[in-house]
């Protein structure tokens, strides 16, 4: 009987975070200006969940990864040129939209009508990762609702740390408020784990690893999807950059002491 | 007519959290400004007829119930069940919920339950022409929108600091307990546990954000790092200060790094872009260094004040109220004198 687990990581491309983003509006909705031009990198916190995922599959015998994508094609070809030397994974693309202002309700039915459609996925081992929220959306609720679809009610959030132990059960942390961790145990899986930080740096590229994804990934890319997301019954009033600009007060040539009271007066103040 | 919930659990103590209290302030303003909509409030939580009583007068038609052992912890399969069987009875459209870790983890999936639609990162609620509106921020805090939707129930997970909290609501509350089909609970709540063993460094109630960047750990004039010092230094700060301890992502990046780094910095410590925005009323950075990306992590912070050596620091011109050109070194050792006397 095979022990070891499916992992299935959701997660897509955001903008590179040192680009300037500019909201513009389109026929579909706000977007980011020149969205389609903008260097982009995979989600952060989805980037997390992807190495957590390879790690543990690379621990535990029998054990496989899917990335979920849902994105414009052609982004999310370059993007897979970015990660394919990371990890060992196979791709499950979907082409659609991987902006912000789509609504993660419709999001989350793309992704999850996806997994169900995983040739070979046993949704008895499956743990399902991804970033705790996105770069773009920023809103946290996605992993949970494709959870709640497939029919997973053992969910974690802002995940640090995944522990397999002895029996197979899983011990998980999580950030709570006041920089403190809950700790629960889970039977095994099937469960949801939505990702902060983790543990793991970024691996550094190995092209063999590269290589062996390529043989997947470009049939997944040829083969995705459409996926019609966009943000039905949501209506944007207003979408824009905050144009708050302090007049910042400049101090120097002062002494340290003099400086020191100053903040001292402004703390007690 | 708009038929509101506020939804809340209790802490281990048994009353309700302050990020509640300026929830239900929030859900009462709405309610009134939608001309006088019924208000619900949902409680879950062990014994809950103290946290009621609490806010007895808030003008709810009723308060609802979902109490025993299994829900004083916080797990997703228990909340959400809890959380669905109030939504279920109460009928509610909109539902305005404290943005707690242990709802935001439930409640999107609530909404999934109930075909209904969620926005989190709540920063403001407004109604418009008789309709709701919200604002929230969309990547990273980086831009802010306002947004209405069509799909009812409608959840909003409202940040804290938004509203102000509300009090003199005491009273005498009347709970129906609402029963809950008992899910399969496959996961057992074990405890919580501190992030570090070194000091505790994250006070979300404190007055000042005090965010330390990586300058702290770098090469000083005399070509040495001084890593001991800085770690002393900081520490006492924040024990004079009782702040609230911040720090920039390329500093909690080194751990990960293999460098030298601060040994009460983790990852949750982090502000900014892959970190918390945390709301405080005062913020003071010290060697920080980078651009919008990470100084998002004081979007909420009212009152600013930045110390550098360099008179461009991005993290100060145009977003500090006062930047100090000067050797952070220098001048928190003579703070910290002032503090201490």
């Amino acid at each position: 009987m095979a022990t070891g687990f499916h992992i299935v990581v959701c997660g897509s491309l955001v903008p590179d975070p040192l680009q300037t983003l500019e909201p513009v509006e389109t026929p579909s909705g706000p977007g980011l200006k020149n969205e389609m031009m903008l260097p982009s990198v995979l989600d952060p916190w989805a980037a997390h969940a992807l190495y957590e995922a390879a790690h543990l599959a690379g621990s535990t015998s029998d054990s496989k990864v899917w990335l979920v994508s849902l994105g414009p094609k052609a982004r999310l070809q370059q993007l897979m040129m970015n990660i394919a030397q990371k990890v060992p994974f196979e791709l499950v693309a979907l082409d659609g939209p991987a902006g912000g202002f789509t609504d993660a309700y419709e999001v989350a039915a793309a992704l999850a009508g996806a997994i169900e459609k995983i040739d070979g996925l046993d949704r008895s081992r499956l743990l399902l990762f991804g970033g705790r929220s996105s770069a773009s959306r920023d809103a946290g609720v996605t992993m949970q609702m494709v959870g709640e679809r497939l029919g997973i009610t053992d969910q974690f959030l802002a995940v640090d740390k995944l522990t397999v132990q002895d029996d197979g059960s899983l011990r998980v942390l999580e950030r709570i408020e006041g920089g403190m961790y809950l700790a629960s145990g889970c039977e095994g899986p099937p469960a949801v784990c939505a990702w902060s930080t983790g543990e793991l740096p970024e691996p550094p590229n190995n092209p063999q690893v590269g290589m062996q994804n390529m043989r997947t990934i470009m049939p997944a890319l040829q083969q995705a999807q459409p996926a019609a997301v966009g943000a039905e019954g949501l209506d944007f009033q207003k979408v824009e950059v905050p144009q708050q600009r302090r007049d910042t007060k400049i101090v120097k040539d002062v002494p340290a002491e003099e400086i020191a009271r100053e903040i001292v007066e402004w703390l007690r103040s | 007519m708009e038929k509101i919930l506020f939804l809340a659990h209790t802490d281990t103590a048994g009353a309700l959290p302050k990020v509640a209290l300026e929830v239900l302030g929030g859900a009462m303003e709405t309610a009134k400004s939608l001309g006088g909509a019924p208000l619900t409030v949902g409680l879950l939580g062990g014994d809950l007829k103290a946290a009621a009583d609490s806010v007895a007068g808030c003008g709810a038609e009723s308060f609802l119930a979902v109490s025993g052992d299994e829900f004083t912890v916080s797990r997703y399969a228990t909340d959400a069940a809890a959380a669905e069987a109030l939504v279920r009875k109460s009928d509610a459209t909109l539902v305005v919920v404290p943005a707690t870790s242990r709802f935001s983890r439930a409640i999107p999936g609530v909404a999934q339950r109930v075909e209904g639609r969620v926005d989190t990162h709540v920063t403001g609620i407004e109604i418009e022409a008789g309709s709701p509106q919200i604002e929230r921020w969309y990547y990273r805090q980086r831009m802010v929108a306002k947004l209405a939707r069509e799909g009812r129930p409608w959840f909003m997970l409202v940040d804290s600091g938004v509203f102000d909290a509300v009090d003199c609501l005491a009273g005498s509350a009347a709970l129906e307990n609402v029963a809950v089909e008992m899910p399969a609970t496959r996961t057992q709540v074990l405890g919580e546990e501190a992030a570090t063993a070194e000091a505790q460094t994250i006070r979300p109630e404190a007055e000042l954000l005090f965010v330390a960047g990586a300058g702290w750990t770098k090469k000083q004039a005399d070509g040495q790092s001084h890593l001991p010092e800085a770690e002393q230094l900081i520490l006492d700060f924040l024990r004079g200060s009782l702040a609230s301890l911040g720090s920039s992502k390329s500093l909690v990046d080194q751990s990960g790094e293999g460098q030298e780094v601060l040994s009460f910095m983790s990852h949750m410590n982090q502000v900014g872009q892959t970190g918390s925005t945390p709301r405080h009323p005062k913020g003071l950075a010290t060697c920080c260094h980078g651009e919008e990306p990470h100084v998002v992590g004081w979007r909420f912070i009212k009152e600013r004040r930045a110390v550098n050596l360099d008179p461009g620091c991005g993290w100060a011109q145009g977003k500090a109220d006062v930047l100090y050109v000067a050797d952070a070194f220098e001048v928190m050792a003579k703070v910290n004198e002032l503090l201490g006397k």
